[in-house]
């Protein structure tokens, strides 16, 4: 086959192309799915409970990504502030996980049991309350909204489907778990767990 | 990964590279029937646009070569291929470990030197307090606040008054294994009209504005259900956090309304400990910075 014959027939150019971009792909993502660093929990870890779910979708709903990272990078300049780097197998229960590529605040994967609950529903409120030097916007109507407990037993038999290991009892008890409870109270508990199954040490 | 997928792996890697030479090797070849080197190759764009059958310089062609070359040492010094870990025996968490090594070679001393001396004359050391301060802006003052002034809730560590005590051993054991303190609700046992009373009498022993005869019944009810923590003259308790309520030092806030909130719905105080979290010999630096801070 010529060069002629790809470069003055598109239709061929066009498939060649997504053969090309569809096996480069394949090889470079597929062998992931069989990787056991990456598709096994690290010891110990414990998928999310309702409300800490709950609390995820609020951190994702707020856009809390845009500017706080969950990826703590082997350095020890972010070691010594943040805690134990991240490990992939942390990340297996998260769909899709919150890794973020962007820093305005501060990472949150080891956030977890940093500060006490009172502490972030302050500052989730209004962080100058606690911190007068932040920059963070503040997320007053948190602690208005009610948390929606119908889709609760959902989220949780969705994430069954992808392999997390919900029990009956846990999809039977996800909705009332949440019942009455705001976003901010979902949201605080999803911070205080985050990133604590990996004992660490600044 | 399965060994299946390994071999896959590696195969691909490999086949890629060869591939890339050949590729190299098939364009730059002439083809049978082209035309020679320098003439119009005979393509024609907009009437009257034609290209020259140049062939590639010989140097780009050595930078495709060189990139291929690059790539089979890449592959053999560093774990490229699946279960095999490269000639270099390189790791991220060996370099980490590395960091880190070289790191706790350089500081560790200091520190070790930090945690053998007092932390009342280490408070002293000019060295020592600026290392402090650097660990406290990066670890206590998001709560503290960064000139360790605190904020509602969060307690000055510059005023030298003391909720769990101000001696450099007791804040050096509130820092290694954090402090929790609770304030119960006493809206279900107290009426507000007696809630209001106590709070008169609250503000009564800083010699604050009150209403002395609401002032004088909110006493009795003080001595009942509050001195227990706050002690009888209300100076309150340090073994258990009770915060002095005769001075003018407030945590929650020093206005009658926050005085009954706090009677009201309780207060909960915590202060993570932070043992495994920095070390004992962070914290003891950091100890001797705090008391430093309360010294001055």
């Amino acid at each position: 086959m010529s060069h002629e014959k790809v470069e003055t027939n598109i239709g061929l150019m066009i498939a060649l192309i997504i053969l090309v971009i569809s096996v480069g792909g394949l090889i470079e993502i597929v062998p992931l799915f069989f990787l056991k660093q990456t598709t096994e929990p690290v010891a110990g870890l414990t998928p999310y409970n309702s409300l800490q779910l709950a609390g995820r979708s609020v951190y994702i709903k707020e856009g809390c990504y845009g500017c706080h990272s969950q990826m703590i990078r082997p350095f020890r300049a972010e070691t010594e502030r943040y805690g134990h780097y991240s490990l992939a197998g942390e990340f297996v229960y998260d769909r899709p996980f919150q890794w973020g590529s962007k820093r305005t605040g501060p990472d949150l994967h080891r956030v977890g049991g940093r500060y006490s609950d009172n502490w972030h529903k302050l500052h989730l409120t209004n962080p100058r309350l606690v911190v007068p030097e932040s920059n963070m916007p503040g997320y007053p109507w948190l602690k208005d909204n009610l948390l929606d407990s119908s889709v609760a037993a959902k989220r949780m038999r969705v994430l069954r489907k992808l392999n997390t290991p919900y029990t009956d009892e846990d999809i039977a008890g996800a909705a009332a778990a949440i019942e009455g409870k705001t976003e901010l109270d979902a949201l605080v508990a999803y911070l205080q767990v985050l990133g604590t199954h990996v004992s660490t040490r600044r | 990964m399965s060994s299946f997928w390994s071999i896959v792996v590696d195969i691909v890697i490999l086949a890629n590279m060869v591939g890339g030479y050949f590729l190299i090797r098939w364009v730059a070849k002439p083809v049978k029937g082209e035309t020679k080197e320098g003439e119009p190759t005979g393509h024609v764009w907009d009437g009257d646009l034609t290209e020259l059958n140049n062939p590639m310089p010989r140097w780009w062609l050595f930078m495709f070569y060189i990139t291929i070359m690059f790539a089979l040492s890449y592959v053999a010094l560093y774990p490229a291929l699946n279960n095999y870990s490269g000639l270099l025996g390189w790791t991220s968490a060996k370099e980490y470990q590395q960091e880190v090594d070289n790191a706790n070679e350089k500081y560790g001393p200091i520190f070790s030197q930090f945690s053998k001396t007092p932390l009342e004359e280490l408070s002293k050391d000019e060295h020592a307090q600026k290392v402090g301060q650097r660990l406290f802006v990066t670890y206590c003052a998001q709560c503290h606040a960064s000139d360790a002034g605190g904020s509602r809730g969060f307690p000055n560590l510059t005023d030298n008054d003391w909720l769990w005590g101000g001696k450099a051993s007791d804040i050096k054991q509130t820092i290694m294994h954090g402090r929790n303190a609770t304030m119960p609700a006493w809206g279900s046992v107290l009426k507000p009209l007696q809630i209001g009373y106590v709070a008169d009498y609250i503000l009564s022993l800083s010699g604050r504005e009150h209403k002395a005869t609401d002032a004088t019944r909110g006493k009795a009810i003080f001595a009942n259900y509050c001195a227990a923590c706050h002690t009888a003259d209300a100076t309150g308790n340090q073994a258990m956090g009770a915060p002095n309520l005769a001075d003018r030092v407030w945590l929650y806030g020093a206005s009658r309304n926050k005085i009954i909130e706090s009677i009201t719905h309780g207060r909960s105080g915590k202060m993570p400990p932070h043992k495994t979290f920095l070390g004992e010999d962070k914290v003891h630096v950091l100890a001797a910075y705090v008391y430093g801070l309360s010294k001055k």
